[in-house]
Parts: C-alpha cells; sequence; structure tokens
C-alpha cells in the first residue's frame, strides 16, 4: 500500500488505494464515466501487489468474475456508475443469495439512462438497495472526502467479510475527481477483518441443525465439495426451494443485517447538541449543508447537520428519535427524492420533513440551502 | 450369466449421491456426456480437492449440483466469467465450465466470446441439445434451421451457429466436437482437454427427447442416438468453418483444433513477477 | 442386430473361427445395475456392440424396465468394452473384468 504520510489524491485515487490497504487483490471492471480512473489506477497497482486486474467485457461480467473471485478467496471489489449498476443488478442478487463478500464502488452521475456522464448525480440510492429483485439487504457507505474514500473502502471491506454480504460505495462525480490532502496511516494501525472459513466439511453438519446468522463459508480447493447456488438453498448449499426453506434462507439473509444494523448505521452528527433544524444530506453535498448550517449558525438559527456516512441499513431509528428533538428536518439530494422518502418514512409524521432536490449536474450551493431554510423560517 | 444387481457405482465417489435421481429425463443426453468427463476425471487421477466446476441455469446447469466437487451454480449465462473471475485467484485448479447451449451461447455469448479471445485457462464443456430445455423447448442459436420449437412453431427461420467455427475464431485453443453417443471419443477428449492450457471448448450434441426432440420426430433419447449413429462422420482436424449441418446432413464430428499460446493467467503471472523484481 | 447362432456375415464367421477353431480367447465382462436408478432410456441396450443387454420384463421401484444379461456363449457374451458403463445417464450400470480361469 502507500507509503504513510499525506497524499495528495483525488476520490477515485484514494478509493482505488483504500482497496490495496483494505488488502483487496482482485478487481474486474469495465470502464465507464467518472469511474475509469479507478480502473486505470489498480490496472497499473495490483499487479505490483501480486493481485489481478481484469477488464471484463461487460458490467455483467464483472460483477460476475468479482463473485467468482471472491469464492477464489480473494478480497474483490468492482466500480463502474449508475448505468454499469443497473446492469449488475441481477448478479447483486446471486452475491446476496450466496452470501459473497464484495465490494461495488458505483460513482454516480446524472441520470437516468445515459444522462450526465461527466456530471454529478445522486440518484442511485433507492437502487442500490432495491435494485435487484427479491426481499434483501445490502450496506451502502457514501464518503464524503477523498480522506472518506481511503477510511470508508477499509470500512467497506470489513463489513463485507464480517457480514459476508456486498457492500455499496456510493460516491459520485464531483468526489470522485476531487483532489484533497488525504492522511495514509501505516499499515500497522489499519484493523483488517479476515474471512471467517469453516474448519471441515464437519462444519456442514453443524449449519444444517442450526444455520448460524452470518455462517462460516466454506474454503476453496481443500475438499469440502461444496456447492453454491442462486436457487434457494440449505445450509448444505443445496438446492432446497421449498417454502420452509426460502423462510428460513431469506429471514436470515435479511435479519443478519436488520439485527445488526446498530451496529452498521453510521450518522456524522455537525452542530447537532442544541440542533431545532436539521440539515441531511451525503457525499458531495456534505460540505454545502455543511457550509450552510455555519452560516445559518451565525445568524442565530440553531441548526445542525446529520450527514449519513451509511445509507443502507437506513438510518430508521436515529431519526425517528432525533424527531422527538428537533422542529424541522431538510433533505438536500442531487435526485428527486429518495433519502427524503426514507427521512420522511422514519420520522413517522412527527416533524415535517422538506426535500431540497436537485435533479443533476451541480450540487447544492451553500447560499441556496442558506436561503431555502431561511424561507422556512420566515 | 445374469447381470449383478448393486446398490453403488464406481463414479459414485464423484456424486453427490444423497441427491440422486438427479432431475435429468430417461433419453437426455446430458447425463451421458457427464458420465464420461466423470470417468476422464476418475482415468486421470486427478485430485477432486482441484476441480471446480460452474454450470449456469438450465438442464445442463444442473451438473454442478451432482457432481462431488467444490461447484458453483451461476446466474444464466455467466458462469464463464464466474469461472474466469476464480481462475484469476486461484489458478492452481482445474476450472471447468459445464452449461448447456442457450445459456453459453444466448445470453452468455459475450462472455464466452472474450474469455476465448483472451484465451483464459479453462474448459467450456457445451451440452448442444439444440433448445432452452429446462424452460420447455425455446428456439436457441443453436436450434437448426427449420427445426421447429414451442417459439419457432413454424420452423427457425434464423441459421444457427457453427459452435466449433465460432471457438475457433474467438481464439479457443483446444475445439473439439462429439456427441452423447460418442461417449468413448468424448472421455478421451476431456482427458486430453484436462491435460492442456488455454481456453478449452468441446461441444456435445445429444438428444432432449422431452423439448426439441417431441416436436422433431425424435420423440425417444434413443431415436436421436440412432440419428447420431447413422449421420456423423468423425474428421479430425477437419477445417471448423466446414462442421457447420443442416438438420437431415451428416453432423461431422472430431477434433478439430489442438494448439498452444500463451494464456492470460500465465502472462499476468509473467508480468507480475516482472513488476516484484522491477521493485525490489 | 446381434448374433445369430449360425453366423452369417463376414464378422460373425471370422468371429467363430478365431474363437472356436484357434481358441483365442475374448476379454469378458461381468455387468452391475444398479435397478432402481434405470430410468429405461435403452442406450445400453439399443448400443452394445455385442447385443447382450435386453430390458428385463419386471420393472425397478419407479417403473422402468432396467436391463439384464442374455449372452449365448461362446460368441454373443459381454466382452467388457465398458460402452454402458460410459453411456448411461444415471450410473444405473457398469461392467467389470471378469476374472479369466
Amino acid at each position: 500500500m502507500l507509503k504513510a504520510g499525506f497524499h495528495y489524491l483525488s476520490g477515485n485515487i484514494a478509493i482505488a488505494e483504500g482497496a490495496i490497504a483494505a488488502g483487496c487483490r482482485f478487481f474486474g471492471g469495465y470502464p465507464i464515466t467518472p469511474s475509469s480512473e479507478i480502473a486505470e489506477h489498480l490496472s497499473r497497482r495490483l499487479p505490483q501487489v501480486g493481485g489481478t486486474y481484469i477488464q471484463m467485457e461487460d458490467e455483467i461480467g464483472s460483477i460476475v468474475a468479482v463473485i467468482g473471485a471472491s469464492w477464489g478467496g480473494a478480497k474483490s471489489m468492482t466500480a463502474t456508475s449508475g448505468p454499469g449498476l443497473s446492469l449488475m443488478m441481477e448478479n447483486l442478487g446471486l452475491a446476496v443469495m450466496t452470501e459473497t463478500p464484495l465490494v461495488i464502488v458505483d460513482v454516480q452521475r446524472g441520470g437516468p439512462s445515459t444522462g450526465l456522464p461527466t456530471l454529478v448525480g445522486q440518484g442511485d440510492v433507492m437502487q442500490a438497495k432495491w435494485g435487484s429483485h427479491g426481499p434483501y439487504e445490502i450496506i451502502a457507505i457514501s464518503p464524503e472526502s477523498p480522506q472518506e474514500c481511503f477510511d470508508l473502502m477499509i470500512r467497506a471491506f470489513n463489513l463485507s467479510e464480517e457480514y459476508r454480504v456486498p457492500v455499496l460505495v456510493l460516491t459520485d462525480e464531483v468526489l470522485s475527481h476531487l483532489y484533497e490532502k488525504v492522511k495514509i496511516p501505516p499499515a500497522s494501525k489499519i484493523k483488517l477483518v479476515k474471512r471467517k472459513y469453516m474448519k471441515s466439511p464437519k462444519d456442514f453438519d453443524k449449519q444444517l441443525k442450526k444455520w448460524d446468522l452470518v455462517p462460516p463459508m466454506p474454503p476453496t480447493g481443500e475438499g469440502f465439495a461444496y456447492h453454491m447456488t442462486g436457487l434457494t438453498h440449505d445450509a448444505r448449499g443445496y438446492p432446497n426451494v421449498s417454502e420452509e426453506m426460502q423462510e428460513l434462507l431469506v429471514r436470515r439473509l435479511n435479519d443478519k443485517i436488520r439485527l445488526n444494523a446498530d451496529k452498521i448505521v453510521d450518522i456524522d452528527e455537525f452542530m447537532m447538541d442544541d440542533a431545532e433544524c436539521v440539515l441531511v444530506g451525503f457525499g458531495s453535498v456534505s460540505r454545502s449543508i455543511k457550509e450552510a448550517a455555519i452560516r445559518l449558525r451565525n445568524e442565530g438559527k440553531k441548526v445542525g447537520v446529520a450527514r449519513l456516512r451509511t445509507i443502507w441499513p437506513f438510518a430508521t431509528k436515529y431519526f425517528d428519535e432525533l424527531a422527538d428533538k428537533v422542529r424541522k428536518i431538510f433533505v438536500a439530494e442531487v435526485n428527486y427524492g429518495q433519502v427524503f422518502l426514507e427521512v420522511e418514512r422514519a420520522v413517522h409524521g412527527k416533524v415535517p420533513v422538506e426535500l431540497f432536490e436537485k435533479m443533476g449536474g451541480m450540487i447544492h450551493r451553500p447560499h441556496e440551502i442558506v436561503e431555502k431554510v431561511q424561507e422556512a423560517y420566515a | 450369466m445374469t447381470v449383478k444387481f448393486v446398490t453403488s457405482h464406481p463414479m459414485d465417489k464423484y456424486l453427490r449421491t444423497e441427491r440422486l435421481p438427479h432431475i435429468w429425463c430417461p433419453g437426455c443426453g446430458v447425463g451421458s456426456v457427464f458420465d464420461a468427463f466423470l470417468h476422464a476425471v476418475d482415468s486421470l487421477g486427478i485430485d477432486p480437492n482441484k476441480l471446480y466446476i460452474v454450470s449456469g441455469i438450465g438442464c445442463t446447469g444442473r451438473a454442478a449440483g451432482y457432481a462431488k466437487f467444490d461447484s458453483f451454480h451461476t446466474t444464466h449465462g455467466r458462469p464463464i466469467p464466474f469461472a474466469v473471475g476464480l481462475k484469476q485467484v486461484r489458478p492452481d485448479l482445474h476450472v471447468v465450465v459445464m452449461s448447456g447451449d442457450g445459456d453459453l451461447f444466448s445470453i452468455g455469448g459475450n462472455h464466452f466470446v472474450h474469455a476465448a479471445r483472451r484465451n483464459n485457462d479453462i474448459l467450456v464443456v457445451a451440452m448442444n441439445n439444440f433448445t432452452y430445455g429446462m424452460t420447455g423447448g425455446q428456439v436457441a442459436p443453436t436450434t437448426p434451421t427449420g427445426t421447429r420449437a414451442t417459439t419457432s412453431p413454424y420452423g427457425n427461420l434464423e441459421h444457427h451457429l457453427n459452435l466449433p467455427y465460432f471457438a475457433a475464431a474467438c481464439g479457443a485453443t483446444y475445439v473439439a466436437r462429439w456427441s452423447s453417443l460418442h461417449v468413448r471419443r468424448l472421455k478421451d477428449s476431456f482427458e486430453e482437454a484436462l491435460q492442456r492450457k488455454g481456453f478449452r471448448f468441446i461441444e456435445a450434441i445429444g438428444p432432449c427427447p422431452t423439448a426439441w426432440g417431441r416436436i422433431n420426430a425424435v420423440r425417444e433419447g434413443i431415436d436421436m442416438m440412432r440419428y447420431l449413429r447413422d449421420n456423423t462422420e468423425i474428421r479430425d482436424f477437419e477445417d471448423p468453418k466446414n462442421v457447420g449441418f443442416r438438420w437431415g446432413e451428416k453432423i461431422i464430428v472430431g477434433k478439430f483444433k489442438d494448439e498452444e499460446k500463451p494464456t492470460f493467467e500465465e502472462s499476468m503471472a509473467e508480468l507480475r513477477e516482472k513488476l516484484r523484481r522491477g521493485l525490489k | 442386430m446381434g448374433m445369430k447362432s449360425s453366423p452369417e456375415t463376414k464378422q460373425e464367421i471370422w468371429l467363430e473361427r478365431l474363437v472356436e477353431r484357434y481358441g483365442i480367447e475374448r476379454p469378458r465382462g461381468e455387468i452391475y445395475v444398479i435397478k432402481d436408478r434405470c430410468k429405461g432410456c435403452g442406450f445400453c441396450i439399443e448400443f452394445c456392440p455385442e447385443q447382450v443387454l435386453k430390458a428385463s420384463e419386471e420393472f425397478n421401484v419407479h417403473g422402468y424396465h432396467y436391463p439384464i444379461l442374455v449372452e449365448e456363449e461362446p460368441l454373443k457374451v459381454c466382452v467388457n468394452c465398458g460402452f454402458c458403463t460410459y453411456v448411461c445417464p444415471d450410473f444405473a450400470i457398469f461392467s467389470r473384468p471378469k476374472e479369466m480361469k
């Protein structure tokens, strides 16, 4: 990994270096603006650290190759943007169903469709959670700076290994090309979660008796003769397309995230102690809302910022409790209301929630947010 | 002399016997190909812990679930990229893709092209029963022109792929076509292919009595097997461009290509080594 | 078709000559059948090169007629070619070399 100390990195490069620091040794991807720099950087860096970069023929091939490499034993990732993420949805479901640890970086751009390839958007939030079919849970993380791009990539890999679940890292075009100072810690200070493997094929019987919330993974090439399938399956991995097995398996796939939501959810609170009005945002919009909050405080308004460092699982409990303490919530996002819908749902009508939307192409300017909040106070 | 009735088979060591009987219909061609494959693995004495089978969706795709190796049953059309990803991380394993014609050449066509082009070190076994069997017999890119399928009830208007030609053109280094009838040749071909490196492709033509066969006058598996006996000709090293066929005409089988060229995995390993030495 | 008791084709004549006149020993095989695995596809019966298999009158637990032997010493016998072993889709039949005296 990079030498400890200060480096001047863009969001994309920080993502790539964060992956290497986290132990990622396989990248299978396809070029797409604005994520291509991640692929380009890793194509150079991964062979240097004994890993593999392979450019697949499309995004579908990419995500499936990542699943294959993960089962081979490597920490694996891919990077894409909106259109590519759409293509990956079916096999994101495969990764969830087979409990394959992996990381997908989505550098969001203006959508829908081909949209604005070179300009910011934040419209993939709902797709990140609901894009694939069937009931399932994933984890989605949202950094706000190149520093967080580095740090949170490590967290993303750790979470994916700990919960055997795909983790999406949602950045956006502004953040991906933003160059800033990034402090890289020495390798010895970075805590990595190691994958939990089964010790012997007898572990299958143990799991068949009682399926752990997060079962250990069978290792490849060591005589376990495991079978994994996207069909509903039992703890041995064999297809079992019955109602009982579906209840057992799918409930567990969701519960392993839902029941651990408290450990996963991560909110960055800024000036929240006595806040009456809360600004909610994520990604590149974070700076605008923080700056707006500072300006509003200077005018005597008790404004705070609740920034989402994780988007999924959603911080439902946090916002539910927050709704008892504040008088209004604003959600600023570069889409037509996605996190906004979740916040509205979470507060159960206890407090008014207002959306400040931008369709795409530009993030909110601090003065726009200040004006919007002032209108509400008037 | 009479037969002796027993309860286990020598190949049971490679089968998840607790899951038998398998779902393949009486007269299905997949079982014979699968049988020949396991015998080949046995003859070679390959360490079963170092063989990995990847299947897609479809009848042939179920093979992964019956073979007692580390195995993965992927989504439709995607066994090849899975195998490619796995091979990058585990070049020590024999990675075998076993899937059907629709899975590999329709939805999975793009992945086939590029894995062959890169010369990824995997063996792809394509069971060709001219149809999408599991879903009831819809037309596939390999359904012979003019023959019927549930979604080409008036006869297939399209031209079917010449798979060995396609594979050779994409860059496969070992290309062969056999059938469920030519089990001995198929077994030998598997043995050969498992000892080679590079993108190896073996097509196995066989019956689907329940779907394609039933509406194309080869109602039972045995009918299609008799057809194959009477209408196939072995011509090793025939130019793959000449092995296309029309239903009703001779089908040429054989080993068409057997070459060597650096695999993607070898080149990547060389690069890593070069960089490692350069950085020291 | 199988061999008749009085050989007619050139092959049959030669075989009879080799075995009966010159005493050539052919390899011999023993057939093992896992009755309840058979799905009655008929591949082994149809394509046995010596035509020594036929469908039984009885059926197995699934209702299929599994193969049984119809050897006729000394010419129409199982020679352990292994074809049935390799072709059976259900792993329901296999041959083993018979011990030669």
